[in-house]
């Protein structure tokens, strides 16, 4: 059996989608930032697989800068995280409705 | 032979602890189960000969952001257990599930379907060239991606400034919500 682009691609799909699926039934801010990751290194993961296949290094070009973001994403989120949790310790996704009206 | 096995064992590695990231109740726990993932994609890298992104990915992700994961989890006290049955919505679980399934039938039918995605076509950014990825990589990042490489360090930029100003404690107390503690 030889490991095709597909193979990778499938599981790359497959970390996606149980990233999004986290990010759906998780209540922790934390957790809900992890979950954020894994679809990110899903997509990584297709790029390289992409990057690989078709024979350019613009795919792992790409995967250099979802990192950066990544980095950038974390930093945000985490200060946001700490902002509010001071405030309201405990705090989970739902009870951060209060722009809500 | 030995290519299927080393994808088989990274991607039973990788698709273990994305579960764990999901289904752990402690935060601690997650953290630790995506460092797992993150490793076992860092060797999916080396296996697509990108050894330069795999040493990026362990150096970058498991070093710096899951270590800034357990800081504050550890900064903020809650590492504890979460009850993962409390819900907002009652059928919020089964929505998500659904998506799941839907999302995940999708993109592998779309996968069968297209097949092999090799076109033939000559690489735009410059083909790879065996070992010395990070030449290339370099060449591309500071060539044809320069632009977008500038826009990322104003991104950072922009990053730390907007941290520094959310986490830091305010002088002046804010009448509307130093009143009762933040509005519940």
């Amino acid at each position: 059996m030889e490991i095709t682009t597909g193979w990778y691609l499938v599981l790359g799909a497959l970390l996606f989608i149980i990233g999004g699926t986290g990010l759906l039934i998780r209540r922790n801010p934390l957790v809900m930032l992890m979950c954020v990751e894994l679809m990110l290194n899903g997509v990584n993961l297709s790029f390289v697989a992409f990057s690989r296949t078709l024979n350019d290094i613009g795919g792992q070009t790409v995967v250099f800068f979802v990192l950066v973001v990544a980095a950038a994403e974390v930093v945000v989120g985490l200060g946001l995280v700490v902002a509010i949790l001071r405030r309201q310790p405990g705090a989970t996704a739902d009870d951060l409705s209060l722009l809500k009206g | 032979m030995v290519d299927t096995l080393v994808f088989l064992v990274a991607a039973l590695i990788c698709l273990t602890g994305a579960l764990g990231v999901v289904l752990a109740r402690n935060p601690v726990h997650s953290a630790l189960m995506l460092v797992m993932t993150l490793f076992g994609i860092a060797v999916q890298f080396v296996a697509q000969e990108a050894h330069f992104l795999a040493a990026v990915q362990v150096i970058v992700y498991a070093g710096a952001i899951v270590v800034l994961f357990l800081f504050v989890i550890m900064l903020l006290g809650v590492d504890r257990a979460q009850n993962l049955e409390m819900s907002f919505l009652p059928i919020q679980k089964w929505a998500a599930l659904l998506f799941a399934t839907g999302s995940l039938a999708i993109v592998v039918a779309l996968i069968v379907v297209v097949g092999e995605p090799v076109t033939g076509a000559e690489a735009m950014g410059g083909a790879l060239g065996g070992t010395d990825d990070v030449r290339l990589l370099a060449r591309s990042l500071f060539s044809d991606y320069v632009y977008a490489f500038e826009l990322t360090s104003l991104l950072l930029v922009i990053a730390v400034i907007g941290a520094v100003v959310l986490v830091r404690k305010p002088k002046v107390t804010d009448p509307i919500t130093a009143g009762d503690g933040g509005a519940k």
